[in-house]
């Protein structure tokens, strides 16, 4: 098997220092949409700036470099233990470079390992065989800021009168981004899973934010919600960095589980304008990234 | 925009309100978690023994403390091995985390400012009236603009709590934040809350 680790770590320095181009677009949206001379125009206008320094310089965007959350689909042949091994290493690398802060601490000892490794879950790597021969890997830097904000909800909620639909589904998101303030380093970008067990529910509400800001869910349903979402919570006014404002979230994406007939959750991951996800296309011995 | 000098001395302090942006010059702490939790524990409740340089530190951040500014921030680093630190990116964290010791560091040290992301509570803000202080928001995640602002890493302590949480005295110009709780009893994340309260529960209303 061929080693790819070089471009591994290509993976990772974009990720970390480039802000992909729908994300900063829609950042720049939210600029126009904030009055001259307020917090939340000047909150933003330091953002777009900084991510302006990071991608010139090849420096973090944000120093909370994160969990690296990587999803590779293999064609059949390849082995994982080795695509584990590459990533393992090209992490690392990335950490000495400086691309990646050393994130990665014993719960128990409180020893930060230094190198962004640590255990079978950091960096965290999922593996999917896929058909064809090419070679996908998605990674995603998900910051400990925005992770902390995020919420999982077992319905019926009482205390928000949310039922087991739909209405009761915008009722605790809206709670979340409430609670959240602008804590998740607003403004930030909601990844919403319905159904689920606990576990399965979290990492769906992951995954869905690998989707780009503007695409829209493939159900009208769940397309209507997204953009009431949206626009509700940005009703809230917590706006840029909590500073108040027109901009809370730049966008909703939603996607569903199979439940149980018992359970009914819904988890939101709340992802900070820092949203920072780059793929990689491997194929031929060609290299691409997006 | 209002430039600030460290040492603040309290009458600045007093003039500073809600909303208001400053810039910051002069030298630094940083100190998160581990460094709230180790002051707090070592040497103002004393329900832990000082420890291997413990007290030695103690000794040399009293006075950059004093009239100074502690910055909630976990940086990325480069020259570790040279010892020749340079911060890459250096963005605050949440500070709402240090809200059950963020008061008493500030009353022991006389601390001034505070500076992070997303806000404190209620003992800090009656310790921003005694002291008095402020609490300054920098923004979250311009990481690599902040550490343009740190013109030097002067010193570096308890490295052994890791990078993100060591201790790193800085020197820094022009470091861009805002006013957002006061020596006033004033707090722009009180008010953004209770207003965001109000329109969460008419939406909650609606079916
Ligand atoms: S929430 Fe995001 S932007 Fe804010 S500090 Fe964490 S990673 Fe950085």
């Amino acid at each position: 098997m061929v080693d790819i680790t070089e471009h591994f770590l290509e993976l990772v320095r974009l990720a970390a220092t480039d802000l992909p181009p729908d994300v900063e677009i829609s950042l720049t949206q939210a600029l126009e949409r904030e009055k001259t001379g307020s917090a939340a125009r000047g909150a933003l206008e330091t953002i777009l700036k900084n991510v302006e320094i990071a991608r010139r310089d090849s420096t973090p965007i944000c120093q909370d470099t994160g969990t690296p959350i990587f999803y590779v689909y293999y064609p059949e042949g390849w082995s994982t233990r080795r695509l584990r091994a590459q990533i393992e290493s090209a992490v690392a690398k990335a950490t000495q470079r400086t691309y990646l802060r050393p994130n990665s601490v014993d719960p128990l000892s409180g020893k930060n390992s230094g190198d962004n490794l640590g255990g079978n879950y950091f960096p965290t790597i999922h593996f999917e065989e896929v058909e064809g021969d090419t070679l996908t890997v998605d990674l995603m830097l998900k910051g400990g800021g925005c992770e902390n904000v995020g919420a999982q909800y077992s319905l019926p909620n009482t205390a928000l009168g949310a039922g087991r639909d739909l209405t009761g589904v915008r009722k605790v998101v809206l709670d979340a981004v409430h609670k959240a303030q602008g804590k998740g380093c607003a403004p930030g970008i909601l990844g919403i899973a319905i159904g689920g067990d606990r576990g399965s529910s979290y990492l769906a509400s992951k995954e869905v934010l690998f989707g780009k800001i503007a695409e829209d869910n493939s159900d009208p349903q769940l397309a209507e919600l997204e953009t009431r979402l949206t626009e509700e919570a940005n009703q809230l006014g917590i706006g840029p960095m909590g500073f108040g404002g027109q901009t809370t979230v730049l966008g909703t994406k939603i996607t569903s589980l199979n439940r149980l007939p018992a359970s009914y959750f819904v988890s939101v991951s709340y992802m900070c304008w820092a949203y920072r996800r780059r793929r990689m296309i491997f194929k031929d011995g060609e290299v691409q990234y997006e | 925009m209002q430039e600030l000098t460290i040492p603040i001395n309290e009458e600045t302090i007093r003039c500073l309100r809600v909303g208001d942006p400053v810039s910051l010059s002069g030298v630094m702490m940083t100190g998160r978690d581990t460094v709230h939790k180790w002051m707090v524990e070592t040497f103002i409740y004393n329900t832990r023994q000082p420890q291997g340089d413990d007290l030695d530190v103690y000794e040399v951040i009293k006075p950059l403390l004093n009239g100074g500014v502690i910055y909630h921030c976990g940086p990325v680093v480069a020259g570790l091995e040279t010892r020749e630190h340079q911060f890459v990116a250096a963005g605050p964290t949440t500070s709402i985390r240090e809200e059950p010791y963020q008061g008493d560091v500030m009353r022991h040290f006389n601390l001034r400012g505070v500076i992070g992301k997303g806000g404190m509570g209620p003992k800090t803000l009656a310790a921003c009236q005694e002291v008095p202080g402020v609490y300054l928001h920098a923004i979250g995640g311009a990481a690599s603009l902040i550490a343009q602002a740190v013109v030097k890493v002067v010193e570096v302590y308890k490295l052994e709590f890791g990078v993100p949480e060591a201790m790193w005295v800085i020197e820094v110009k022009d470091f861009p934040a805002v006013v957002t709780m006061d020596s006033h009893g004033g707090s722009l994340h009180a008010e953004i809350e209770s207003k965001s309260r109000t329109v969460l529960e008419e939406l909650l209303v609606i079916e």
